[in-house]
């Protein structure tokens, strides 16, 4: 196979191509050729530049320097790109990362079928065919988040090869995956391989056991190329047995000499016959589903303790529990003779622990994480310097102190997590799964570090792994699955039980003794024929927006607390709102500085009291009182009634009173001003009227005011047609303004990047559950307006069902266009909160008309969405107006959409930079 | 609780918000910015409120009526006719319609007291509400002038003499800029802290503070100290030099006495924000349940609409809100000059309900540790 794949045109050429991080680079002047139709692997360490070598290829990077050519045409070409998603295949590192963890196995693969074009009978037969070949035919209605590393693996393969690419890129496709899962993998992939021969496969990893089954190899090591070949090529070529000794003998010889490929393990570390942890009969159940079942185990001071077993068997649960971070459902654990509670600050104080998932801030420097850490484990102020410091000398750090943790290779990061959980100079160290995604090299001087632990400062380290390798390095290890504890023992011991020459061997034994798992029959595709979308991909596809739209849908119906929220959401805030708000002054309190004391001037006083609009609070005795009860707000309208008020009356002498008003907020007070001069002036003509001197009071003309559309001034009938637009702003660009940056953040765009869909597809797809959501929203809220609040709809209400379903268009494309711009999640609310707020509230009209405003709120109001449609939504219900009055705002509504889509599609970025 | 736990804590807090250029730049755009057109974008009082006239008369005294609309308050009125007014409401163009009878000098002079109508777009709320007021006593003030000229009218013997207080021009930049402030002052503090936790969450980093010997008290308070301490700073910034300097809006009492107030309602916000990220699952949920609750706080505390006109069921419901204290708060403070003395009720308030929040988040964030 290796010289028919040689005799072939490459698949793939690199010419002096350089990536560049800002100022570190991941790949220096890179050139060489990949053969077609061949497996090729490239083999290294982490964080050589292999993950971006391969996204490169993939089309999901941007190309800086240097020219790529995949499949005779260049990378750097939109239009080639647009023509190799079809062909291509891509699995980005990282276990289900391209997966969306709340959809089903079947849901999963139908999402990337339908992104291809396939019919529904198409789509049945493959994913039957591929969930078949990989064993997850039983499991296609589980969501992808409960399934093992193995599976996820498995599903990410089913996705990538649902449109039969010619090239398939995998990256790291088994680290963090047991050796079971493993062995199936690559079974299955050669499966694949010998009923598709012209496909080519490019893989990377960083196992070096897996490279002698590829045909042929590049050996990499920071950002360079070491060596090409096949397999036999480099073994002879180095002289070496193993294709770990012969990566070794390729690596620069400054490398060389620091690393060592002897293996260390603890079997001369001594350990003592004081428990240091024992757990007995403990058990955690989430629900009906049991994660750890009736584990018990004892381990020793100054012990290595491996904790072996595929993802997902318990054993990250089982350590929670001894960190006190999850407490037991049933069964107790000890720590130096203490039973384990959670809230014993002073045993934390002697653990040292490190979680599964890297887990330090990103956005600390190394030296802040390790300063932090050991300010919060109250490491004296004084030997903080001289411990980081240490501790940086001893992992290697001292070079990056200064440094992000998310731009160092994973190996570091490892070494930092370890560091950190160091820095205490703890007794216990639980480690979870440290070594996973690490390459052997980096691994083997970890566990160095680990074994002088134990054996110079006798520290007892309790570690879960999945590498068989590591687990035999370890005294004791337990064997896991499925929540129980098979065995424990020394790794001979073990060995010896299943005569088994390696712990993996005797593991799998013991696991097809407890599961009767067989490998999967491997029976692929024949070759079918490529999808049938052949169509130009510059035109929006129908069938891409509705598979975008699908998996949107599925997801937040999956989540029925946002759907809950959104809905009854909206209708509580009608109501709060609704009633709410109201503009009309009302209860407005009032005292009276009354200096006259006469009939007179109480009847004056009970004019105002009598109205619904004041009422009267107890009499005030000084100006100086006036001025402390208005300062307080307790008095909103002060009156003064001079002395001899009513005898200037009766003398037909001019008399003065005084009002004050709280001018504190000015809109409340324009409104009590006109009823405060309307009670005097009403007073006067009482008066007038009484005296028989109508004339001398009357006016010579009278003002009728007729309040159109809403006859008796009611706050209700007014602010109902305007809440609506504004909750149908507010929510639905709220719900869409995460769905972008999320998948940003969570690593699922890269679906995005690398299958044909447009950005207008995607921006477009990712709208339509919103838009139809906040459609329902406007029909339930309408529904309420004319029953429950008695708002009559006068006018037509097919153009105000149009008019809102534009609108809310536009307000998830506004959401959809934050998202799109924004790098994380925070920012995107924020900036969503901001942009929404002030102007639905202050700009649109809704209490002061856009056409008084002044200022960039003017200009605001005049092309917010919201000003158009509160006018069409007044129009409708107010005033009985239909489509022929509401032209130029519903002409507003239909181009605010497309210019916010649009947008969406330019800041939208088909590839990562 | 540690103090030195919760100071280092904060530190890395604050060293967070600083690595993101993004969400910085939203925080100065929302203190100076929004604030800025938020105070400007209202207008000072009735402002260029539209209005036409369907003048039926034609006489010396209607001119003389259509001329006395002249802007700030009002735009120059539209001469229509009859029936262009109705149209002109119904699009929304005029939010008042005067329409002069024929014959009204005639009968003005002849004593007969003729009515004008007045139609009022009584959807406007706030233009329809004092609008009317000012258009009467215009239309009114011109008649009587007209008059005047021809019969002798003694001056009514009882006068009232109308002063506002605090703000005698009843200027709506002042009080606009303070109620925007307090807004972006509520938004800013639950969304930093809410959004803080939540991230912690995701990133699985708050399980690495759990094993630590740190209590929950310490974590949550560090969220509360450092993310307080971010919106203080803006709103110091904010008060002095956007809307004392800027603005020029005459503050009346003790700066230090409100940001004191500040405090106390920042204590309360961020406590909410992390009680809000401890029901929320996922940031998505958190985005919505901020809106529901953001739009009552904004809409519905006194800084909107009066608060006495409300419903007394909502007066009630919003007595449990931060945002109702504060903003009685910072108007007493600031435009009526109120000390201590006067402002204790809600201070008092604050307190109360920033402790009961505090409690209840805390409470939350220990029995949903376990689903992390």
């Amino acid at each position: 196979m290796t010289s028919d794949a040689r005799s072939q045109r490459p698949i793939a050429s690199l010419a002096n191509v350089t990536l560049k991080y800002g100022a570190v680079s991941a790949l220096d002047d890179i050139s060489f050729e990949i053969p077609a139709g061949c497996m090729a692997g490239l083999i290294g360490p982490d964080a050589v530049g292999k993950s971006s070598l391969l996204a490169l290829l993939a089309g999901a990077r941007k190309v800086q320097q240097g020219q790529i050519t995949l499949d005779g045409g260049d990378m750097a070409n939109a239009r080639h790109r647009r023509e190799m998603v079809r062909k291509v295949a891509y699995l980005p590192q990282g276990l289900g990362r391209n997966l969306y963890p709340i959809l089903s196995v079947r849901e999963n693969i139908d999402f990337f079928a339908r992104l291809f074009g396939q019919d529904t009978e198409e789509r049945k037969r493959r994913i039957d065919r591929l969930t078949k070949a990989t064993g997850l035919h039983p499991f296609l209605d589980r969501p992808a988040s409960k399934l093992s590393g193995g599976m996820k693996q498995k599903l990410g393969l089913c996705c990538a090869l649902i449109h039969d690419p010619e090239v398939l890129i995998l990256d790291e496709p088994t680290t963090g995956v047991d050796p079971l899962s493993r062995r199936q993998f690559w079974d299955l992939i050669d499966g694949i391989r010998e009923k598709l021969p012209q496909m080519s496969v490019l893989v990377a990893t960083s196992y070096m056991d897996e490279a002698r089954r590829f045909d042929w190899l590049v050996a990499m090591d920071d950002g360079k190329v070491l060596a090409t070949g096949t397999p036999e090529e480099l073994l002879q070529k180095t002289g070496t047995a193993t294709m770990e000794e012969a990566y070794i003998a390729v690596l620069p010889a400054s490398k060389r000499q620091t690393e060592n490929a002897v293996i260390v393990t603890a079997k001369d570390v001594p350990v003592q016959d004081d428990i240091a942890i024992e757990a007995r009969d403990l058990t955690m159940s989430f629900g009906n589903f049991t994660a750890v079942n009736d584990v018990s185990f004892k381990i020793r001071k100054g012990e290595i303790f491996g904790f072996v077993g595929p993802n997902g068997c318990g054993k990250t649960t089982t350590m929670k529990m001894l960190t006190g971070l999850l407490a037991p459902s049933a069964g107790q654990a000890w720590l130096f003779d203490h039973p384990l509670d959670p809230h014993d600050l002073a045993t934390r104080r002697r653990v040292g622990y490190m979680s599964q998932s890297f887990s330090l801030y990103p956005e600390l420097t190394v030296r802040q994480n390790l300063v932090l850490h050991a300010r919060l484990f109250h490491v004296p102020e004084l030997r903080i310097r001289a411990r980081v410091d240490a501790l940086a000398d001893r992992f290697d750090l001292t070079g990056v102190l200064n440094a992000l943790p998310p731009r160092l290779p994973l190996g570091q990061r490892q070494r930092l997590s370890l560091a950190v959980a160091l820095i205490h100079s703890p007794e216990v160290l639980i480690l979870d799964e440290p070594t996973s995604g690490v390459d052997p090299v980096t691994r083997n001087r970890f566990w160095r570090h680990l074994i002088d632990l134990a054996d110079q400062e006798g520290v007892t380290i309790f570690v879960s792994t999945h590498f068989m390798n590591e687990a035999e390095r370890c005294h004791r290890v337990a064997l896991m699955n499925e929540g129980r504890v098979l065995a424990v023992d020394t790794p001979d011991a073990l060995c010896a039980q299943h005569n088994a020459d390696t712990l993996e061997d005797a593991f799998i034994d013991f696991l097809n003794g407890d599961e009767q798992v067989a490998p999967p029959p491997v029976t692929v595709a024949t070759k079918t024929t490529a999808g049938r979308d052949d169509r130009a991909f510059t035109f929006p596809s129908f069938g891409r927006i509705a598979s975008i739209a699908r998996r949107e849908q599925l997801e937040l119906r999956r989540d029925p607390i946002r759907l809950t929220l959104a809905l009854v959401g909206s209708v509580i805030l009608m109501f709060v709102m609704g009633y709410g708000i109201n503009l009309d002054v009302k209860d407005m309190r009032f005292g009276v500085l009354d200096r006259d004391q006469t009939a007179l001037s109480r009847e004056y006083v009970q004019n105002l009291s009598g109205s619904p609009y004041f009422i009267e609070q107890p009499p005030i005795s000084s100006p100086a009182e006036m001025d402390a009860r208005m300062r307080s707000g307790e008095l909103s309208l002060g009156l003064e009634i001079p002395h001899g008020f009513a005898a200037d009356i009766a003398r037909r002498r001019p008399v003065e009173i005084g009002a004050w008003l709280d001018g504190a907020m000015p809109m409340r007070a324009e409104t009590a001003q006109g009823y405060v001069l309307g009670m005097h002036a009403h007073w006067l003509g009482f008066k007038a009227a009484q005296a028989g001197m109508g004339e001398l009071f009357a006016g010579p003309a009278v003002v009728q005011t007729r309040f159109r559309y809403n006859p008796e001034v009611k706050s209700l009938i007014a602010m109902v047609p305007a809440v609506i637009p504004i909750l149908l702003m507010m929510i639905p660009a709220m719900l869409a303004a995460l769905s972008v940056v999320r998948e940003k953040e969570l690593g699922s765009i890269t679906n995005f990047y690398v299958t044909p869909t447009t950005k207008l597809e995607f921006a477009l797809g990712k709208q339509m559950p919103y838009i139809a959501l906040s459609t329902v929203s406007f029909l339930l809220l309408t529904l309420m307006a004319v029953t429950i609040f008695g708002v009559p709809l006068t006018g037509d209400f097919v153009t105000l069902f149009f008019a809102s379903v534009l609108y809310v268009a536009a307000a998830t494309a506004l959401g959809l266009l934050i998202s799109s711009f924004m790098r994380s999640q925070i920012a995107a609310l924020f900036g969503t909160a901001l942009i929404t707020l002030l102007p639905a509230v202050t700009y649109s009209g809704m209490i002061d008309p856009v056409s008084s405003l002044e200022g960039p709120g003017r200009i605001i109001g005049a092309i917010y969405p919201t000003t158009h449609f509160l006018t069409i939504a007044r129009g409708v219900f107010s005033k009985g107006l239909g489509f022929a009055d509401l032209g130029a705002p519903f002409f507003a509504l239909v181009v605010t959409w497309p210019v916010l889509i649009i947008l969406t599609a330019l800041v939208l970025k088909k590839q990562e930079r | 609780m540690g103090l030195r736990n919760i100071a280092h804590l904060c530190v890395k807090e604050m060293r967070s918000l600083l690595r993101d250029p993004v969400m910085m730049i939203l925080i100065v755009y929302a203190f100076s910015l929004e604030i800025y057109s938020a105070a400007v974008a209202l207008p000072e009082t009735l402002n260029k409120a539209p209005i036409a006239i369907v003048d039926e008369d034609r006489s010396p005294l209607s001119v003389r009526i259509a001329d006395a609309f002249y802007p700030p308050f009002f735009l120059r009125p539209k001469l229509i006719n009859q029936a262009q007014m109705d149209a002109r409401m119904d699009a929304g163009l005029d939010t008042f319609a005067l329409d002069i009878p024929p014959g009204f000098q005639r009968d003005v002079l002849a004593g007969k007291q003729p009515a004008i109508q007045l139609n009022v777009d009584a959807t406007r709320m706030t233009q329809a509400f004092t609008g009317s007021g000012y258009v009467q006593a215009i239309v009114l003030g011109e008649v009587q002038g007209f008059v005047q000229r021809y019969r002798d009218v003694s001056v009514p013997p009882v006068n009232l003499a109308l002063r506002a207080r605090f703000n005698p021009e009843l200027s709506n930049r002042w009080f606009a800029s303070v109620i925007e402030l307090i807004s972006v002052v509520t938004m800013l503090s639950i969304i930093l802290t809410g959004a803080a936790l939540i991230r912690e969450r995701e990133h699985g980093t708050i399980e690495h503070l759990l094993v630590m010997p740190v209590t929950v008290t310490e974590i949550m308070t560090s969220k509360v100290l450092s993310m307080g301490i971010v919106v203080f700073v803006a709103t110091s910034f904010a008060l002095t030099v956007m809307i004392q300097q800027v603005l020029n809006v005459p503050i009346a009492g003790s700066l230090g006495l409100f940001m004191a107030g500040t405090t106390l309602h920042l204590f309360a916000t961020t406590s909410m924000g992390v009680l809000l990220a401890t029901l929320a699952r996922s940031m998505p949920q958190f985005g919505l349940l901020l809106m529901l609750v953001l739009l009552p706080l904004e809409m519905l505390s006194g800084g909107t609409t009066p608060r006495e006109s409300m419903p007394e069921v909502v007066q009630f419901i919003m007595q449990a809100a931060p945002t109702t204290h504060f903003v009685a708060m910072a108007q007493a403070i600031l435009f009526r000059g109120a000390g201590l003395e006067n402002v204790w009720p809600q201070f008092l308030a604050l307190a109360v309900i920033g402790s009961v929040l505090f409690a209840l988040a805390l409470a939350r964030f220990r029995s949903t540790i376990g689903d992390f």
